[in-house]
């Protein structure tokens, strides 16, 4: 099959080994990957910051970029529910019948890649291999938005040699929240500190998600403390096998 | 309202004793909560039911306003109307003033915080008891409540008995909940007996019958209800329902959400006035205050579907971190930061849409569904527009970093050159280990606590066009 991915804004410049990873698995599982280089952003910062009138050509440039592509895959949940939860509700304010006939045609093609991977092509089993103690981060998108449920944890139970732990709290959120982290940084560092407290109770090695963006926020507060917890996106440990390393 | 919130909850982070009280007792809540709800195999069904006579009731507001006042006064009770919270005060000094009552006892009650109702009645000679045993506790304790449902929950037993001690002048006192509640009991009793007039808030305001509804714990709301012979209720004009039955919905959402009980110890239910028993002088005060120009908004009409459960305070991770003062107001939490600026009409509160990481925790609770998040970005871009049409909002390093975004996001080409820019910008930046360690101006709040990761050498789509290459 031939895969569209949104790597998104932020894992372009910030964690290229993100989408080298994805596009690993997925041509592992025998799948095309094709990557439109016309390709920006969601429009999420802007939305969710109250600049929602910017995001409207955002918005509209992902449309044209995507208007051909079969399945989307994006490794970033967050830009997922952007384009799920607030899409129509910026076509509609337009009141162009064409903009939301295009956000309409869109949303059943966009998949985050853990969704794709086990509700779209119904693999659960990556034929990754990690020998870390990891623990799973639930991104508040990923939890509450697209409803993932197990599906991360069903990928890495089958993962060879990975010892999965539990995380306390999972559900609550590690404070990053955008623009959230620098408009309320005393808030969102107090939030950080009692995710890193859950994170280094877990015992794991390794930190993972779905969503580069808490990784950024819970990478940035344990290297400030000097701790030994590694992070990395989900797609990075299933782009690992028995034969070597991820990239 | 005097400070933002960043700057209110910085100053609260420094009380690690608050922080424990907070936390401890909204996870009690919380998982009393969660416990409950559980149980009910119907709980999507309930909050959609719950959400849709909340919705109902908010686009035929004027008729159910007026079912109400016609039923209530039907039944013997007085309907007032109040433009917004001076009015509301000045009618209940009013009332109270031409009966001569100099002390009079109070239920729990957001909107009469909201309005300031006991300062205006102290300031003309009447002093208003609160009888909630957390309310209680504020009101000792010279406090501002902050939490809707647990007035007090930021403090703690052994500040609760020390507070008793001093105020209540007691002599002694044991630190169990049990001597706590017995001091309170005995301090309160003496004012049930010889009260001559009461007020209370409302749970709901039902249209059909013109009865008020309220639920509480302690039992001193209803003795609030029966002994004074004088009764004055006070509530926004959104908390009316159209019939009886439909407490039959939030009967069971609202204990479930707000306490973790499945049914409240006390749910009295009044109507007008009758014969001999209970109050023989009722009126109703239906305050305004900001609302109608919420219903005006089609966005954020929902803020007022609202039963004040304070579900979303207890999952909410900010309000975790700080409790409710950090909010300005009365109505702290998720739905404070959506609530609070819209009744002052963005004039204040305007950094409370702010103070969420829009996790969601909060509309996943709310019974009835009442989408915070939205409502939170709705109100930002609402603060947005009115920014940019200010020279220093337009100036401002938001909007020019917003503006320059929108401009980058435009196309591949101008987000490939964005990126080689940033990755020159950083280097003066990059720490001995490897990460930036500090950055100015804006991005200083990410660093404060936060090493970054630096711009790597290649971007994933120079990764992709170079591999293109030499794949071919």
């Amino acid at each position: 099959m031939r895969i569209s991915l949104f790597i998104a804004c932020y894992n372009d410049t910030l964690f290229p080994d993100t989408g080298k990873a994805v596009v690993r698995v997925l041509e592992r599982l025998g799948h095309t990957v094709d990557f439109n280089p016309a390709q920006t952003c969601c429009g999420q910062m802007h939305w969710n910051t109250g600049y929602t009138r910017e995001a409207v050509p955002i918005i509209r440039h992902f449309l044209e970029v995507y208007r051909e592509a079969e399945v989307i895959c994006i490794p970033s949940s967050s830009c997922v529910a952007m384009i799920r939860d607030h899409y129509p509700k910026a076509a509609e304010e337009s009141g162009d019948a064409k903009f939301a006939e295009e956000v309409e045609s869109l949303l059943p093609r966009v998949f985050e890649f853990s969704e794709l991977l086990v509700r779209y092509l119904r693999v659960e089993d990556a034929g990754a291999a990690f020998a870390h103690k990891v623990t799973y981060h639930a991104s508040c998108h990923s939890l509450r938005s697209l409803g993932l449920g197990d599906i991360p944890l069903r990928l890495l139970r089958n993962v060879r040699g990975l010892e999965l732990l539990p995380l306390d709290d999972v559900d609550r959120c590690c404070g990053f929240g955008g623009t959230f982290a620098i408009k309320n940084a005393d808030v969102s560092s107090a939030m950080l500190e009692d995710k890193i407290e859950s994170v280094l109770k877990s015992g794991a090695e390794v930190c993972t998600a779905v969503d580069n963006s808490c990784l950024l926020h819970l990478f940035g507060g344990l290297h400030r403390r000097r701790l030994p917890v590694r992070t990395a996106h989900l797609a990075e440990i299933l782009a690992c096998t028995s034969e070597g390393a991820g990239q | 309202m005097t400070a933002s919130f960043p700057a209110a909850a910085r100053e609260l982070l420094r009380n690690a004793q608050l922080r424990r009280n907070v936390a401890h007792a909204t996870d009690v809540i919380r998982h009393k909560r969660d416990r409950v709800v559980e149980e009910r195999e119907d709980w999507q069904e309930l909050r959609d039911a719950g959400s849709a006579i909340r919705q109902h009731v908010l686009e035929n507001l004027d008729s159910y306003l007026l079912q109400f006042e016609e039923a209530c006064s039907a039944a013997g009770g007085q309907v007032h109307w109040a433009r917004d919270a001076a009015e509301a005060n000045r009618i209940a000094l009013a009332i109270l003033s031409s009966r001569e009552v100099r002390e009079v006892i109070k239920i729990k009650s957001m909107t009469t915080e909201e309005i300031g109702l006991n300062a205006a009645l102290e300031a003309r000679g009447i002093s208003a008891i609160e009888t909630d045993l957390a309310e209680l506790i504020v009101q000792l304790g010279h406090d501002v409540p902050s939490h809707i449902v647990v007035p007090a929950l930021h403090k703690n037993r052994q500040q609760i008995r020390e507070l008793f001690l001093r105020e209540m002048g007691l002599d002694q006192l044991g630190d169990t909940a049990e001597d706590l509640t017995a001091a309170a009991r005995a301090w309160l009793r003496r004012r049930f007996l010889t009260a001559r007039a009461a007020i209370s808030g409302a749970n709901f305001l039902i249209a059909e019958t013109g009865g008020v509804a309220i639920v509480e714990s302690e039992g001193n709301g209803r003795m609030c209800l029966t002994l004074p012979p004088l009764l004055i209720t006070i509530a926004g004009i959104e908390k009316v329902i159209p019939s009886f039955r439909d407490l039959e919905v939030f009967l069971q959402t609202l204990p479930r959400s707000a306490t973790g009980e499945r049914m409240n110890p006390y749910n009295s239910i009044w109507t007008g006035t009758t014969g001999a028993d209970g109050p023989q002088e009722f009126h109703v005060i239906l305050l305004d205050n900001g609302r109608s120009r919420i219903l005006a908004d089609s966005e954020s009409r929902q803020t007022l579907k609202c039963i004040r459960c304070g579900a979303c305070q207890n999952v909410c991770p900010v309000y975790r971190q700080t409790g409710g003062h950090a909010y300005g107001s009365v109505y702290g939490g998720p739905i404070g930061a959506i609530l609070t600026p819209q009744l002052h009409n963005l004039e204040q509160g305007a950094s409370l849409p702010y103070a969420s990481s829009l996790c969601g925790a909060c509309y996943e609770v709310c019974p009835v569904k009442i989408d915070i998040p939205e409502v939170l970005i709705h109100l930002r871009s609402e603060i947005v527009a009115r920014e940019q049409h200010t020279i220093g909002g337009m100036l401002g390093p938001w909007n020019l970093g917003m503006q320059a975004a929108a401009r980058i996001f435009a196309s591949g080409e101008r987000m490939e050159t964005a990126q080689k820019l940033g990755r020159a910008i950083q280097r003066p930046f990059a720490g001995t280990s490897g990460t930036i360690e500090s950055l100015p101006f804006l991005l200083s709040g990410w660093t404060q606590s936060r090493d970054l990761r630096p711009i790597p050498q290649e971007s994933f789509r120079a990764w992709w066009a170079r591999r293109g290459k030499e794949e071919s």
